[in-house]
């Protein structure tokens, strides 16, 4: 009969035993100290989970009907002593749990610069930490290396024991940027940033991917994280830099087009502004920035002059694109003149009238004067610093 | 014809928009048509049509439309879990190179359409109808508060699903996820009919889920008989008035967030959008706002039935009463304080996460204490076990792990190792199969001899009780080990091949789950079949103690002859243990609610709507707008609501009972 069981279990221990089981056994400090937390919150529940289930299946055996030796108390409905102890066992446990959130949450928020980069060496503040700008394409990870000028897709490497600080934005939808062996994930969101620390302490090469569903070519998303030694590293990048090629906005353009199972690729040199651009949706050329428009938008907009900044905004990639009730082509009465009833529309301006960024300043001033009546619409409106 | 015309009169509905390039799809069609065309036929060779529409359509009873819900669920389960057959035999196969045999155009509708439907079309409709049919016999009401309310509250449930089905046949549904977050959703990355059924759908169901809850409160705050104080309650009804309490207070976040989603999508706003001010996270805010309620809206009622069920079978009363009142409540308020807890990961600071992370563990003490008193219900009592009391114990020992890996998650460092893995999967699984399901299967159990007169059959319910066990921890233990060596949801392919076992283990869970569901089935079927063995007339096969089985089974239209007058909290223990005696004389008309075809006339009118809208067939959206405010605004002139049922019906349904009760002694 044991024999037997053993050969049952035969099968499972083959299973077990080929398993990698990353969460568990990471090879960076962030995700070492994440899986710690792990394990002890869960041993602090099992404090309670175990006799909970241990009480269930003895009292459902004790208190069986046909076990008439068992009391029987059926007006037995309340007990001081007991409510007490059933709502302060777990309430203790919730305590500890909380401070340990607490604490665990601050220490490894991914915004926070590592302190450590194991749990017995300090952070060598003489080596700057390694800088990587991480971009969620469809469906394909794009790494720019901002201090060495390079860039890939799908493959990322880090030297082992320096920190790693990444930037992270993506091109379109949502994704969430994920290597288990080095550190907890982080949304990928577009025309935002979010922050990882990390540092990976065993040279190796572990897997990397996208864990946010985002579209056909999820499955496909995924990329090797390699953790070199120092002289494997700056290997990696020559090898890199001998790939030649530039990435500049053109080519980042044409990179993004939504494309599955992407092999690696290398670039020798990169806009150095690319990341910048991606983060604030404006690669195309004469696209006017996020960060631009917010800081108008922070001036108040402009008066009437800020007008002429939402017009280029209609090359927007997505915006207005096919909705079957649509607002097109838009105008604003503010722009009427008798030679142009219906206004300066949109549709009548088929390319930036400035190539150069668009940032407000730089815009030709509305060669027309508002009719009267419109400035009835428009009220009072603060004057402008011109 | 013109194609302007075409466009006009069909919107963007064309035949490319059959999948007939889809052979499982084409597959299931055959199939479904085939059985369609059968039950049709059927209905109308035994000419039941007349009947069915008097008795079962236009019903205002809440036993029934209860019923009707509870079927609804059922039928539902099957396409849901049709769903999940397929993706755990794609996860099966798609190794080593292998694309498996679904695409990535199907499969990601096979995930969203099955996260869709198992939640509002399944555990919904299977919750709200036990709350329909229990809740007013447990206070000892006549029917609900607005009973033509209730029949359109089924019917709108019902359009929503009829919705979700045709996407399967007509275009596609949505790619999304289940909550379709945006960017993906808006329609520069989802431009075709798949997002636009999946926001209809749920918008026409929320009507009536939100009717249904404001009907439900009312009924519970203005309809307890007498001596019913709101401390006298059952658990049951108590968990009732806190998940529709929820549900009022919750859906209407869902409707708001889906109408400003289908403004981005239809007239080229930017709530969601990249640009523009657009912010995509907004909606991720508002739908979990909705989002984490529901998941106490479905467990909640799921708690009462296993109060009522522990009690019950312990023979014993409940453990505890006040505390577990005062732990739903808590409950209730701390669900609207934690759903930043299901995207910690997008970048909150380190207090935000901090702070949702222990509000949501502070949940689960009060969860722990209901746990407890469960617990000490049984101790100390005679255990009985019935089907549900079996029900009870798996969900005892199943949920205390969901809630433990549920906490586990609620600690932001380890949802960041952990979220979007497998191992969330299993998590939620392990509560809602391990809760509200197994909640659900008790219900369905406990009350099914007092909804049809007759006990179901116990040999084909231990059977499914058994797939169910076996197969839920087969199924998803697995997918906790996947998710802790880092594999990620939604994948449709694999590289690493030593992951494929545990894949194997989990599509042969499904497989037993599947043995599960036929077994209940067939366990219908039996019931049905031996219908006279089973059968029950006393209206009280359990020894129970809440006033639903103080009256017959199944209950007379008027449910209680005369109102109960209740003086415990167990109140029908409390009066058979008094020696309670059924009056025999003195019975008077009743006066009782008219059924009426408006509501399932207004909710066929909201689907065509949705449908319209859906393909861009404005005048079919406008004609059926208009017939909506027509028939709305007509039905306040029918003044032809009531009826009085005749004593003399009454006395002749009670002295039936009378024969019955004294030929079973």
């Amino acid at each position: 009969m044991s024999r037997l069981k053993i050969l049952a279990l035969l099968p499972l221990a083959a299973a077990l035993s080929g398993c990698d089981y990353v969460v568990l056994a990471p090879a960076g400090d962030i995700a070492a100290q994440q899986r710690d937390l792990v394990i002890i919150s869960t041993v602090l529940m099992l404090l309670i989970v175990v006799p909970v289930m241990a009480l269930t299946v003895l009292f459902a055996w004790r208190y069986r009907q046909s076990n008439t030796e068992a009391r029987y108390e059926p007006e037995w409905d309340h007990s001081t002593a007991l409510e007490l102890v059933i709502w302060s066992a777990p309430l203790l446990i919730i305590v500890c749990l909380g401070a340990l959130t607490w604490m665990g949450t601050h220490l490894l928020d991914p915004y926070r610069t590592l302190g450590r980069i194991h749990a017995d060496r300090a952070v060598d503040q003489s080596k700057a930490p390694l800088e990587v700008d991480v971009v969620a394409l469809d469906w394909k990870w794009l790494f720019i290396y901002p201090d060495y000028g390079i860039a890939t897709v799908n493959e990322l490497a880090a030297p082992v024991d320096r920190p790693i600080n990444f930037r992270i934005t993506a091109s379109s939808v949502m994704n969430s940027f994920y290597i288990p062996a080095l550190a907890g994930q982080i949304y990928a969101m577009p025309g935002m940033e979010t922050k990882l620390h990390a540092v990976v302490n065993h040279a190796g090469s572990y897997k990397g991917f996208s864990a946010n569903y985002s579209g056909a070519g999820f499955s496909g998303m995924h990329f090797n994280f390699r953790g070199l030694d120092d002289k494997g590293f700056d290997a990696w990048i020559a090898q890199a830099k001998s790939a030649g090629g530039a990435l500049g906005r053109a080519e980042y353009l044409q990179l993004e087009k939504p494309s599955q199972n992407e092999p690696v690729r290398r670039w020798g040199a990169v806009d150095a502004d690319l990341y910048r651009l991606i983060l604030n949706m404006c690669v195309e050329t004469g696209k006017m920035c996020q960060s631009e428009m917010m800081a108008i938008d922070a001036k108040g907009g402009n008066g009437h002059e800020g007008l002429n900044n939402t017009l280029p905004l209609t090359y927007d990639k997505y915006a207005r694109r096919g909705a079957p009730l649509g607002p097109e082509p838009t105008f604003v009465a503010g722009t009427c003149t008798p030679d142009a009833p219906q206004g300066q529309t949109t549709a009548s301006i088929k390319a930036p009238i400035d190539i150069a960024p668009l940032t407000g300043a730089g815009l030709k001033r509305p060669t027309f004067t508002p009719l009267k009546s419109s400035s009835f619409f428009l009220g009072l409106r603060p004057k402008s610093d011109s | 014809m013109s194609p302007d015309l075409l466009k006009l009169i069909f919107g963007r509905l064309g035949f490319e928009s059959l999948p007939l390039h889809e052979p499982i799809v084409v597959g299931t069609f055959a199939v479904v048509a085939l059985g369609g065309a059968a039950l049709l036929g059927g209905l109308t060779y035994f000419r039941l049509w007349g009947y069915l529409w008097r008795e079962w359509f236009t019903t205002v009873d809440h036993k029934r439309i209860g019923i009707m819900y509870m079927i609804l669920g059922i039928v539902m389960l099957l396409r849901g879990f049709a769903d999940a057959l397929m993706m755990r035999g794609q996860q099966m196969l798609a190794f080593g190179g292998s694309e498996g045999y679904l695409n990535a155009h199907h499969y990601d509708q096979v995930f969203t359409a099955h996260g869709v439907i198992m939640i509002f079309f399944v555990a919904m409709p299977l919750v709200t109808g036990l709350m329909n049919y229990v809740v007013p016999l447990q206070i000892g009401a006549r029917d609900v508060s607005f009973p033509f309310l209730n029949n359109f509250s089924f019917w709108m449930t019902v359009g929503g699903a009829v919705l979700v089905m045709a996407s399967l046949f007509i275009g596609e549904f949505a790619r999304t996820g289940w909550l379709a977050y945006p960017p993906l959703s808006n329609i520069g990355y989802s431009p075709d009919v798949g997002v636009d059924y999946y926001i209809w759908a749920l918008q026409v169901a929320g009507v009536g889920t939100t009717l249904s809850g404001i009907n439900l409160i009312c009924t519970i705050v203005k309809l307890r008989c007498p001596g019913m104080t709101m401390m006298k309650m059952p658990v049951f009804t108590w968990t009732s008035l806190c998940t529709n309490v929820l549900i009022v207070a919750s859906f209407p976040v869902l409707t708001v967030v889906l109408a400003l989603l289908s403004l981005d999508r239809y007239v080229g706003t930017n709530f969601f959008t990249n640009d523009f001010g657009g912010s995509p996270m907004m909606y991720v805010n508002l739908i979990w706002i909705w989002g984490h309620p529901e998941v106490y809206i479905l467990v909640l009622p799921a708690f009462g039935i296993f109060s009522e069920v522990t009690s019950t079978f312990s023979g014993k009363r409940l453990f505890g009463y006040t505390s577990m009142v005062y732990a739903t409540v808590v409950i209730t308020i701390l669900s609207y304080l934690v759903w930043l807890h299901h995207f910690f990961t997008m970048g909150s600071g380190a207090s935000v996460n901090s702070f949702f992370g222990i509000t949501t563990m502070i949940i689960s003490i009060p969860t722990g204490a209901k746990m407890f008193n469960w617990l000490f219900t049984m101790y100390r009592g005679r255990i009985r076990y019935e089907l549900p009391m079996m029900w009870t114990i798996a969900f005892m020992l199943t949920f205390v792990i969901g809630g433990m890996t549920g906490v586990l998650l609620a600690v932001p460092p380890a949802d960041f190792v952990l979220h979007n893995s497998l191992f969330l999967i299993a998590h939620f699984h392990n509560v809602i199969i391990g809760g509200v399901v197994f909640g659900a299967f008790a219900g369905i159990s406990y009350w099914f001899p007092k909804a049809f007169g007759f006990k179901l059959d116990p040999f084909w319910g231990k059977m499914s009780f058994w797939f169910w066990v076996t197969g839920f921890y087969l199924a998803f233990m697995p997918l906790y080990v996947l998710g802790l060596m880092g594999v990620t949801r939604r994948l449709r392919v694999f590289d690493d091949p030593s992951l494929q076992i545990w894949f194997v283990i989990a599509a042969i869970g499904a497989f037993l789950v599947l043995l599960g569901i036929l077994s209940m089935l067939m366990q219908f079927a039996v019931s049905f079949l031996r219908r006279e063995q089973l059968k029950d007339v006393t209206g009280d096969p359990w020894d129970a103690r809440t006033l639903e089985w103080a009256t017959s089974s199944p209950p007379p239209d008027y449910n209680f002859a005369f109102t109960p007058v209740v003086h415990d909290n167990d109140a029908w223990w409390d009066m058979k243990r008094r020696g309670y005696q059924r009056p025999l004389t003195g019975f008077k008309p009743i006066h009782m609610p008219s059924s009426t075809g408006t509501g399932i006339i207004l909710a066929g009118l909201a689907t065509a709507m949705g449908f319209g809208l859906i393909w861009y067939i404005w005048w079919l959206a406008a004609l059926s707008f208009a017939g909506l405010l027509v028939v709305g605004i007509g039905h306040t002139f029918n003044y032809h609501r009531d009826f009085d049922i005749p004593a003399e019906d009454v006395i002749r349904t009670e002295d039936a009972r009378t024969k019955l009760l004294a030929g079973a002694k």
